[in-house]
C-alpha cells in the first residue's frame, strides 16, 4: 500500500534521512521505534508532504507523492496525527473535529462520522463545545486522533501517540488504535518511544538508527531481538 | 496595607512623576513664542506642574487600586472583572440596543451636523476594524498595510465613476472586487512569510501603493487628487437644490423641503449598512468550513497542512476578502469626500486600523466597535487641543493595555454551542 523508496530528507544542510526503504501493507500495522534524533518525526513529515523528500520515492496505492503538497496526500487517504497532538487550543473540540473533515466531502459527512468517533472516544462527546486547549493531554490525543479520523483515512500515521500521556490512558489509546485497524480496516504506520508498546501491537517493526533503517522484522521478533531488547527496552522491562 | 507595600507604592509613584517631568518638561514646558519677529522661548512651568502630579497621584492610586492589591497574581483586578462580567452577560443585549441606537441617530435632537459627520467617521473606522479583523482576527496574518485597499477600493471607484460615469451601485462592487484582487496579490508574495516578517512586507505594499498613486500622473493625478467624484444618488435620484431640467431629485421626489441634511442621513446609512453587512458576513462565515480554517492557520499551520488544509488558498482567501471590504470603504470614503488624494492614506490610517483591532482584543466584533467609539471619539473630542492629540491617543491606547492588557473584550465565545441532549 504505501511504499519508501531510498528517500533522503534534509534540514538545511543536515541530512535526517538517509534512503530509508519502507513497507506497510494494506491492514498492517506497522511500528517504527528509535532514538531521539533517528528521524521518525521527519520520516512522518516526508510521508504528509509537510517535508519534501530530496532523493526517493514514496509510492501510495501506485501513485507517486512525493511531489505532492499536503492537502493533496491527505485526500488520496493519508491521514496524520502529528507529534505533540497540535489541536487547535482556541477552538472547540467540535470545530477540531470538522476541520478533520474538511477534506472529506467538504466536511458534508461531519454528522456520521463524528458518531463513529464519538464510539471510540466516548468523552469526547462530552466536551464538544469545550474548548481544544481546556482537554487533558490524553484526551487532546484522542482528538487529535480523532480529528484525523474524521477524514476517513486509508492510511493513518501517528506520530508519538504516548508522548506526555499518563500511562492508564496510553493503555486506551493503544487499545483505540488497535480497534482503529481491526474494526474500521485502517492501515496504520505507527512512531514511537515506547518500544515495548508498540511492537506488541504492531504486526511488523523497523528500527530506524541515524537516517537508516537498521533493522525490520515481525513485531515479536524485534521484541525478543537482544540487540533491540539492549538498545530500547531495557526501560520498558522493569 | 502592610506599610512595606505602602512605600513601595510612593517610591514607584514618585519615579513615574520624574518621567513625566522628563517627557513633558521640554514638550509641554517650553514654548516658542514670536515676539517684535523673534523667537523667545516662554516656559510654562504651572503647566508642567499640574501634568506631572496628575501623573504621580494617577499612578500612586492605579498602584493601590489594581497592580498591588493583595498581590494575588493572575487575579485579574475589580475594575477588568466588572467589565468581563458585564459584557458577558449582557454582551447580545448591548449589540442589539447599538444597532437600535445607530439606527435612529440620525433623527436624534442632538444629532447636527458636526455629530453626523463624527459617527459616519467612526462608522468608517468600524467597518474598516471588522474588515481587518477577518485578516488579523481570525486568520492571524497581522497586516500593517490595510490602508492599501481602502486606497485602492476609493481610486478604483473614482476612476470609474468620473471617466465612465457609473453609478455609486455599480462602482462599488467594481471597487470591492478590485481591492480583493489586490489582496490576492499582496497575498501571494507574503504566502510564506508569518508574524513579523508578514508585517514588514504588508507594511511596504502600503507604502508602495501610495507612493504609485503619488507617482502614476496620468492617471492618478498625483498629489493634486481626484476631484469631482460623483456623489451617491438614492436609487437614481440625486440629492441637489437646484436639480438639472427635468431630473427629480431626492427632495421634490418625496415632497420634502431640500435640506444638505438629507444627503449626510443617506450617507450615514448607507455606511452603517455596509458596515452592519461586513459584520453578518464574519459572522457567518466563521461557522463556515472558510472562516473555521482562518481560524484553525492562526493557531497551527502544521496541524493545519496535516489535515488536508490547503493554506495557500486559506490564506488567499483571508487577504482577499479582508481587502474586499476595504475596497468598499474606500469607496464609500471616495464618494463621501468627493475628492482624494494619497494623503488620505497614509501608514498612520493603517496604525489606527489596527489599534482599533488590536486593542478591541483580535478576533472580537464587538471590541471593534468599543475601541473605534474610545480612540476616534477621543481624537474627536481632543479636535481642540490640537498638539495634545496624539499624547490622548497614546494615552488611550495605555490605559487600555493596563486595563485590559489582552484587549477590551479579550475573551471570545467558542464560535460553536451545542444544545444539550436528552
Amino acid at each position: 500500500m504505501l511504499n519508501i523508496s531510498k528517500v533522503e530528507t534534509f534540514y538545511g544542510n543536515i541530512q535526517a534521512l538517509r534512503g530509508v526503504d519502507i513497507k506497510v501493507n494494506n491492514g498492517e500495522i506497522v511500528a517504527l521505534i528509535g532514538s531521539n534524533g533517528a528521524g521518525k518525526s521527519t520520516l512522518l513529515m516526508t510521508i504528509s508532504g509537510v517535508n519534501k523528500a530530496a532523493k526517493g520515492t514514496i509510492n501510495f496505492d501506485n501513485k507517486n507523492i512525493e511531489n505532492l503538497t499536503p492537502h493533496e496526500i491527505v485526500n488520496l487517504g493519508i491521514s496524520q496525527v502529528p507529534e505533540g497532538r497540535r489541536i487547535f487550543s482556541r477552538l472547540t473540540v467540535e470545530d477540531n473535529l470538522r476541520l478533520g473533515a474538511s477534506s472529506n466531502n467538504k466536511g458534508k459527512n461531519f454528522d456520521e462520522d463524528s458518531k463513529e468517533v464519538y464510539d471510540l472516544f466516548p468523552v469526547l462527546r462530552d466536551r464538544l463545545t469545550q474548548r481544544g486547549g481546556t482537554l487533558s493531554g490524553g484526551e487532546q490525543q484522542m482528538l487529535a486522533i480523532g480529528r484525523a479520523m474524521m477524514a476517513r483515512p486509508k492510511m493513518l500515521l501517528l506520530d508519538e501517540p504516548s508522548l506526555g500521556i499518563a500511562p492508564k490512558l496510553v493503555n486506551q489509546i493503544f487499545i483505540s488504535i488497535k480497534n482503529i485497524n481491526k474494526e474500521k480496516g485502517v492501515t496504520v504506520f505507527l512512531v514511537e518511544q515506547n518500544a515495548k508498546k508498540a511492537l506488541e501491537l504492531a504486526d511488523r517493526g523497523y528500527v530506524l538508527v541515524n537516517g537508516n533503517i537498521n533493522l525490520e522484522g515481525s513485531g515479536k521478533d524485534l521484541l525478543n531481538n537482544p540487540d533491540v531488547q539492549s538498545a530500547y527496552l531495557e526501560g520498558g522491562k522493569k | 496595607m502592610n506599610k512595606n507595600f505602602f512605600q513601595s507604592s510612593i517610591k514607584d509613584s514618585l519615579f513615574t512623576g520624574l518621567i513625566a517631568l522628563a517627557l513633558f518638561g521640554p514638550i509641554v514646558g517650553l514654548r516658542t513664542v514670536a515676539v517684535n519677529e523673534a523667537l523667545v522661548v516662554q516656559p510654562k512651568w504651572l503647566v508642567v506642574g499640574l501634568i506631572v502630579l496628575a501623573c504621580t497621584i494617577g499612578r500612586f492610586l492605579i498602584n493601590i487600586y489594581t497592580f498591588k492589591k493583595e498581590q494575588r497574581r493572575g487575579e485579574p483586578s475589580s475594575i477588568s472583572k466588572i467589565i468581563t462580567n458585564f459584557l458577558d452577560t449582557k454582551g447580545a443585549q448591548i449589540a442589539l440596543g447599538a444597532v437600535i441606537f445607530s439606527v435612529i441617530f440620525p433623527f436624534m435632537p442632538f444629532a447636527d451636523r458636526y455629530w453626523m459627520d463624527i459617527a459616519i467617521m467612526m462608522m468608517t473606522y468600524i467597518m474598516l476594524g471588522w474588515g481587518l479583523n477577518i485578516v488579523i482576527g481570525l486568520a492571524g496574518l497581522l497586516d500593517l498595510g490595510y490602508v492599501a485597499f481602502y486606497a485602492v477600493g476609493a481610486y478604483s471607484y473614482a476612476l470609474f465613476a468620473i471617466h465612465f460615469g457609473w453609478s455609486f451601485w455599480i462602482c462599488l462592487p467594481l471597487a470591492g472586487l478590485f481591492a480583493g484582487l489586490f489582496g490576492i496579490l499582496l497575498g501571494f508574495p507574503v504566502l510564506r512569510l508569518r508574524g513579523d516578517y508578514l508585517a514588514i512586507v504588508t507594511l511596504a505594499f502600503g507604502e508602495m501603493i501610495r507612493i504609485l498613486l503619488l507617482n502614476w500622473y496620468d492617471l492618478t493625478k498625483g498629489p493634486d487628487g481626484l476631484t469631482g467624484i460623483p456623489r451617491p444618488s438614492f436609487f437614481g435620484l440625486p440629492f441637489k437644490r437646484y436639480p438639472d431640467e427635468g431630473v427629480e431629485t431626492f427632495h421634490t421626489f418625496f415632497g420634502l423641503e431640500y435640506s444638505p441634511m438629507q444627503r449626510i442621513i443617506f450617507l450615514y446609512y448607507l455606511i452603517l449598512i455596509l458596515a452592519l453587512i461586513t459584520n453578518f458576513f464574519t459572522i457567518k462565515i466563521r461557522k463556515l468550513p472558510v472562516g473555521r480554517a482562518w481560524e484553525a492557520l492562526r493557531e497551527d499551520e502544521i496541524a493545519c497542512k496535516s489535515l488536508g488544509v490547503n493554506p495557500r488558498n486559506t490564506k488567499l482567501t483571508a487577504f482577499a476578502v479582508g481587502a474586499m471590504f476595504g475596497g468598499f470603504a474606500g469607496s464609500f470614503f471616495a464618494t463621501r469626500q468627493a475628492f482624494i488624494s494619497p494623503e488620505s492614506f497614509t501608514f498612520i490610517e493603517s496604525a489606527i486600523i489596527v489599534a482599533i483591532v488590536v486593542l478591541g482584543g483580535m478576533g472580537s466584533q464587538t471590541g471593534v466597535v468599543l475601541s473605534t467609539i474610545f480612540l476616534i471619539g477621543l481624537i474627536e473630542v481632543f479636535r481642540d487641543f490640537e498638539s495634545y492629540r496624539m499624547i490622548a491617543f497614546g494615552g488611550a491606547m495605555v490605559l487600555i493595555m493596563v486595563f485590559r492588557p489582552k484587549g477590551i473584550l479579550a475573551t471570545r465565545k467558542p464560535t460553536i454551542t451545542m444544545r444539550k441532549e436528552k
